[in-house]
């Protein structure tokens, strides 16, 4: 892999931004992907560990509510969590299905497509969805957009913070902290073609020792992932803590972000121009001359009386 | 009779009910740039007008309180004479008319016309929609208790309810600057009679009434008799 994997011509997509990105450098990077074999992985939580490492994020001591995901959600400081689910199949066994919840590095991001700020969300060539703190104006559209419940918005600094495929690893040729700790090679990391080809080889022989449901997740409704999972029941991703099914960014956020948005935008903008054309055409409606009736002649005795004694009660000022 | 006069004509808003009325208008405008500044990147450059787009995003909230506070204050005032009469309907048909200056054909109408009331209505269904799902959406002291479904409908609806009030406001103004001598009636306070006579008829008349009570109608003309010649 290329060590410009990241680079500020290898922005692909950027959030807010209608102008095109960059585009000259064409087809020098290969796309990555992190691999997550949940069928090897033993829950010690050493990414979690080489995670908060080697981001120097320290989160709060939390407590003990009797199970072993700690903490028990993703946080601003916790951005990785593994979740531990009990789950008895149909033959009555129980296994312990144990997944690594973080970004997911969506192809096309909900997260990007819903923040407003110019640049606080960017996506590079090689895949990696990175939140640029420094434009980051800390609204949680993003938190909003995303089909996975990934970012947190930080109450230290209100901004959104979620994990970054470790994009400056990345950036030097190294692997993400949490591939490089995991003792079980159950997290890996290569290109997106390699993981692929590794994936099928492990969900082969998954099938082989009975695991016929076994498969790849790589939903097609966020245009495939940057992180992908190898499961032994593929057929039932909610069984993995709540892996979403046929994840998509909701029609809501569609709905709120879409095509309306600059017809919206649009039609601001006319009416205020419908405005002035018509002044323009038809005139503006001018202050009537007085036409002394007879009750305004009357009115006009009584008004000098007015004026004579300013009448206050009636509401003129305070 | 000059028309630019704080004493003589009508008394048609009150030094409350103008003072209320700006107070939300002003708020509504800042609500609306700094609103539009997080609607779509085109309107990004509003951020500059509140100091960056961390305070923009801040404030907007804020002033949004501010606002709905006095806009309930300003409904409760105008609650009354907003009700849609028949004529209004008759008025509203009549659009075209309205539009184009024709306003000799258009029916008498109370203290305000349709649009005036149509204005009034919309306002007070769109605002209560924007500070409950603006309460929802606001980072850092609500957001995070709410779930992402309740989030994501929020913001949205958010969203579409301020175009619509935005799109109202936009023909509020204009319809200040159409109709000469509606501005200074909502700044000073005051509009000549022959203002009220064009363009709100009923009201005139009404006010007239109260001026003149018909009881004393007779001695008001009797002595006027013998003024005048
Ligand atoms: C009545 C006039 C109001 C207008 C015209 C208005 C307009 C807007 C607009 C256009 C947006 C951007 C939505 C988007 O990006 O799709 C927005 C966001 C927002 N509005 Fe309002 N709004 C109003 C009132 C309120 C009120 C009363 C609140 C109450 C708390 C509020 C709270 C928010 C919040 C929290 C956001 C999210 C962005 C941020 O954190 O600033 N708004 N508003
Ligand atoms: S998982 Fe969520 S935060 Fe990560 S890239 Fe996808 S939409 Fe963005
Ligand atoms: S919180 Fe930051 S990253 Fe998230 S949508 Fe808002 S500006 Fe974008």
């Amino acid at each position: 892999m290329r060590g410009d994997q990241i680079n500020l011509q290898n922005i692909v997509a950027r959030s807010a931004s209608n102008a095109p990105s960059p585009q000259i450098r064409d087809g020098g990077v290969e796309e990555v992907t992190k691999l997550i074999d949940v069928s090897r992985c033993i829950g010690c939580k050493a990414c979690q560990v080489a995670c908060s490492e080697w981001n120097d994020l320290r989160d709060e001591v939390g407590e003990c509510v009797g199970v072993y995901d700690n903490p028990l959600d993703l946080t601003p400081n916790t951005w990785e969590v593994m979740r531990f689910n009990e789950y008895e199949d149909e033959q009555g066994n129980l296994e312990w299905l144990i997944r690594k919840d973080n970004c997911m590095h969506c192809e096309e991001p909900g997260c990007l497509e819903a923040c407003p700020a110019p640049g606080a969300i960017v996506k590079y060539a090689n895949g990696i969805v990175d939140f640029n703190s420094e434009h980051c104006i800390g609204c949680g559209y993003c938190v909003a957009g995303c089909p996975f419940d990934i970012p947190r918005i930080s109450e230290k600094d209100e901004k959104a913070y979620k994990c970054t495929l470790c994009s400056d690893r990345v950036f030097h040729g190294l692997e993400p902290a949490c591939v490089k700790s995991c003792p079980t090679g159950s997290i890996m990391f290569g290109t997106r073609e390699d993981m692929h080809e590794l994936a099928a080889a492990r969900t082969d022989f998954l099938k082989g020792r009975g695991y016929e449901k076994a498969g790849i997740y790589d939903p097609a409704g966020v245009g495939g992932t940057h992180v992908i999972y190898v499961l032994q029941h593929a057929d039932k991703p909610e069984i993995y803590g709540n892996l979403p099914e046929d994840p998509r960014i909701s029609p809501m956020v569609d709905a709120w972000k879409g095509v309306t948005k600059p017809l919206m935008s649009a039609a601001v903008g006319l009416a205020a121009l419908t405005g002035f054309f018509h002044y323009a055409i038809k005139g503006p409606k001018e202050e009537p001359e007085d036409d002394p009736d007879e009750r305004t002649a009357t009115a006009a005795v009584r008004t000098d009386e007015e004026s004579a004694s300013p009448d206050s009660q009636e509401g003129d000022r305070p | 009779m000059s028309h630019s006069n704080t004493k003589k004509g009508i008394l048609r808003y009150t030094w409350w009910a103008r003072t209320n009325h700006w107070v939300v208008a002003i708020s509504f405008v800042l609500l609306v740039l700094s609103g539009l500044a997080l609607f779509h990147p085109f309107f990004w450059s509003f951020t500059g007008l509140f100091g960056g787009p961390i305070p923009t995003r801040f404030i907007h909230p804020w002033i949004g309180v501010v606002m709905s506070l006095f806009f309930l204050l300003l409904a409760v005032q105008f609650f009354k004479e907003s009700f849609i009469k028949r004529h209004d309907i008759q008025w509203l048909k009549q659009i075209r008319d309205v539009l184009s200056n024709r306003d000799e054909k258009l029916p008498p109408v109370g203290k305000n016309n349709a649009g005036q009331k149509l204005v009034y209505w919309i306002m007070v269904a769109c605002v209560p929609v924007l500070l409950v799902t603006g309460i929802i959406i606001w980072r850092p002291y609500f957001a995070d208790a709410m779930p992402l479904w309740l989030l994501r409908f929020a913001v949205m609806v958010h969203a579409y309810t301020a175009f619509l009030a935005i799109i109202t406001l936009i023909i509020h103004i204009y319809s200040g600057i159409w109709v000469k001598g509606s501005i200074r009636a909502m700044v000073q306070g005051r509009v000549s009679k022959a203002w009220a006579k064009h363009h709100h008829n009923l009201w005139y008349e009404e006010v007239m009434k109260e001026r003149n009570p018909p009881s004393a109608d007779k001695d008001d003309d009797s002595s006027r008799q013998q003024q005048s010649p």
